[in-house]
């Protein structure tokens, strides 16, 4: 980081060398670069090279035409078409129900007590299940001979089975489920880096908890709210093994990524298949830049208090 | 209310360790929403263990019978010893190449700043930001031209893309954390580069990698996306195999594959107690959101 940190040219003795390895050590070139040159090509490799290959092949449709053929057949065809639709009805309410459920409750948790670390520690686990076992849990749980609808007919609370899987449903408690502890915990570490010094002070002036809420911890929270719900939202916008097993794959839950393995492994149509995801990934940016521009537009400046 | 303290936590002194105490409505209310979340999460996992269990299970409260012969038959269908052998293959191999790749990357990375240092930084973070099943499909589709998806070393390298980044992300704070005087006067006394890396800097790191090891691994068990899109009939980790047996074509016992559902959670949660002695899952959540 500072001029004491680097290491001296291995070879003092080449004059010329030495001042031009001088000059781009002061700049923070120098060998140490060398060991990112492994990741880098890595990625180049494997991220950025398959992204632009996907891209150009989504302009060369299998079934002739223009460039733009596929993106045309998408837009033009309503089965395609849909899938944003749909992915949007379900990933955008379950982002935000995450994200505004968890903080109220990360706001009452935000201090120290006992069994915090023991909440915290429970909240991976649904994270670290993933989303085929949630879904292979929920078709047992919430099924029409499941423990939940068995509790509603005991009771006498409904007269039918409710029908909790196989439909929106169960992609949105499925979301649920492994998306708010998610939440929850970015929600809770954002809360524990604002001062709880600038709420005291506020209390001392003769504030109530809602405006100390309202006036002070929500527009320090602002920012971290938007990073919450956009990673909350992308996890739920690429939803897709609960699409297919708690879902209805063909109709009421047929996301976009499903149309886009549809399209690649099924159809055998890769053009396509690429110019889907191109589509997934341009509608997935459009909503964070959404987010991101309103948060900047309207918190100005509140970036800064965190801490 | 105050019956819901209990008499031990009134020794506690308040002012160093408050007990949580649900205090007014609101507080028993979001008490309740977090009671509501983890019994539901509860009883869904009770659900699928007992299930495994079960001789017959159809709309009674409880199994009519036990036994335990589901697990030797779901072992035995879904050659459950092979898909092990893979899954551990592909965990291994995939921990091991990412933390030669990544330490090294997060090392010039947190201790150098050169022109372009944000680009790559982008390009370390992108992987992690972006869904796997957006570019697993073209990703797949280049695997699939090179003929390596459907093989193992494809399903590997698959799974490195957005395990290096990680690693690197991991690793940058425990690197920053390291004086680099410490390092200035190994070379002082002589040390060469390597000597620096594997005497000085490697027994310091050690927490960190193994912190950024375990969560690796806990990753490539349970990433579904990505070994699904590259992997064939001979090279799915136990996960994929789990999918397919749900979704798949082919009448079978629902308990063969909740047999094999509760292997899997257990692999899980094995992982993750050994994870959770070395990270904070508070931090953990931050360093991938924050940065």
């Amino acid at each position: 980081m500072t001029a004491a940190t680097r290491s001296a040219p291995d070879s003092p003795a080449h004059g010329g060398q030495r001042t031009f390895g001088h000059r781009l050590a002061d700049h923070g070139i120098d060998r140490v670069l060398l060991l990112l040159v492994p990741g880098v090509l890595f990625l180049v490799l494997l991220f950025v090279y398959p992204f632009l290959y996907g891209l150009q092949l989504s302009f060369a449709p299998q079934g002739g035409g223009g460039p733009l053929a596929n993106y045309q057949t998408f837009f033009s065809d309503p089965y395609l078409r849909d899938t944003i639709w749909t992915t949007l009805s379900i990933g955008v309410p379950a982002a935000l129900l995450n994200v505004l459920v968890s903080v109220p409750i990360a706001y009452r948790m935000r201090g120290r007590f006992r069994g915090k670390r023991t909440l915290t520690t429970l909240l991976v686990v649904p994270i670290a299940l993933g989303t085929v076992l949630t879904a292979e849990g929920l078709i047992a749980y919430l099924g029409p001979s499941g423990w939940i609808n068995k509790f509603l007919r005991d009771f006498n609370l409904v007269d039918q089975p409710l029908l909790l899987v196989h439909n929106y449903w169960g992609v949105f408690f499925s979301l649920i489920i492994t998306g708010f502890p998610f939440a929850f915990l970015l929600v809770l570490s954002y809360l524990s880096g604002i001062d709880p010094n600038l709420e005291r002070a506020a209390s001392v002036m003769g504030a109530g908890w809602w405006q100390r809420f309202r006036r002070v911890t929500l527009p320090l929270l602002v920012p971290g709210l938007a990073i919450t719900f956009c990673l909350s939202f992308v996890l739920a916008f690429s939803v897709f093994p609960s699409a297919n097993l708690v879902g209805d794959p063909s109709g009421s839950t047929r996301v976009i990524s499903i149309a886009a393995y549809h399209a690649a492994f099924e159809q055998f149509d890769y053009s396509m298949g690429s110019a889907i995801s191109m589509i997934m990934g341009a509608v997935m940016l459009a909503i964070i830049a959404i987010v991101l521009g309103w948060r900047s537009s309207m918190f100005r400046g509140a970036a800064g208090g965190k801490g | 209310m105050a019956a819901a303290a209990k008499a031990p936590a009134s020794l506690i002194p308040t002012a160093t360790r408050r007990r949580f105490r649900p205090s007014g409505l609101g507080g028993w209310l979001i008490w309740g929403l977090v009671a509501f979340f983890f019994i539901n999460l509860a009883a869904l996992i009770s659900t699928v263990v007992l299930d495994s269990f079960a001789t017959t299970w159809f709309g009674s409260w409880v199994p009519d019978g036990f036994t335990a012969h589901w697990y030797g038959d779901a072992w035995a269908e879904f050659n459950l010893t092979d898909v092990l052998t893979v899954t551990a293959q592909v965990a291994i191999v995939v921990v091991v190449v990412s933390a030669l790749i990544g330490v090294p990357a997060a090392y010039a990375l947190a201790r150098r700043n050169f022109p372009g240092k944000s680009l790559v930084t982008v390009l370390f973070l992108l992987p992690i930001l972006i869904p796997p099943i957006t570019y697993g499909i073209p990703l797949a589709t280049v695997l699939y031209r090179v003929h390596m998806a459907g093989s193992l070393p494809g399903v590997i390298l698959a799974n490195l893309v957005p395990t290096v980044p990680f690693v690197v992300l991991i690793m940058i704070p425990f690197i920053e954390q390291i004086d680099p005087k410490i390092e200035a006067a190994a070379r002082m006394c002589g040390a060469g580069t390597t000597t620096i890396f594997v005497r000085i800097l490697g027994p310091l790191l050690v927490p960190g990698i193994l912190a950024a090891a375990i969560l690796v691994l806990v990753r490539t068990v349970g990433m579904f996306e990505l070994t699904f899109l590259t992997s064939g009939p001979s090279s799915s980790t136990l996960v994929v195999v789990l999918y397919d047996a749900v979704f798949g074509a082919g009448i079978r016992a629902p308990q063969e594959v909740d047999a094999m559902a509760v292997v899997y959670t257990s692999s899980m949660l094995i992982l993750l107690v050994i994870a959770l002695r070395f990270v904070n899952p508070t931090q953990l959540v931050t360093r991938i959101g924050d940065r």
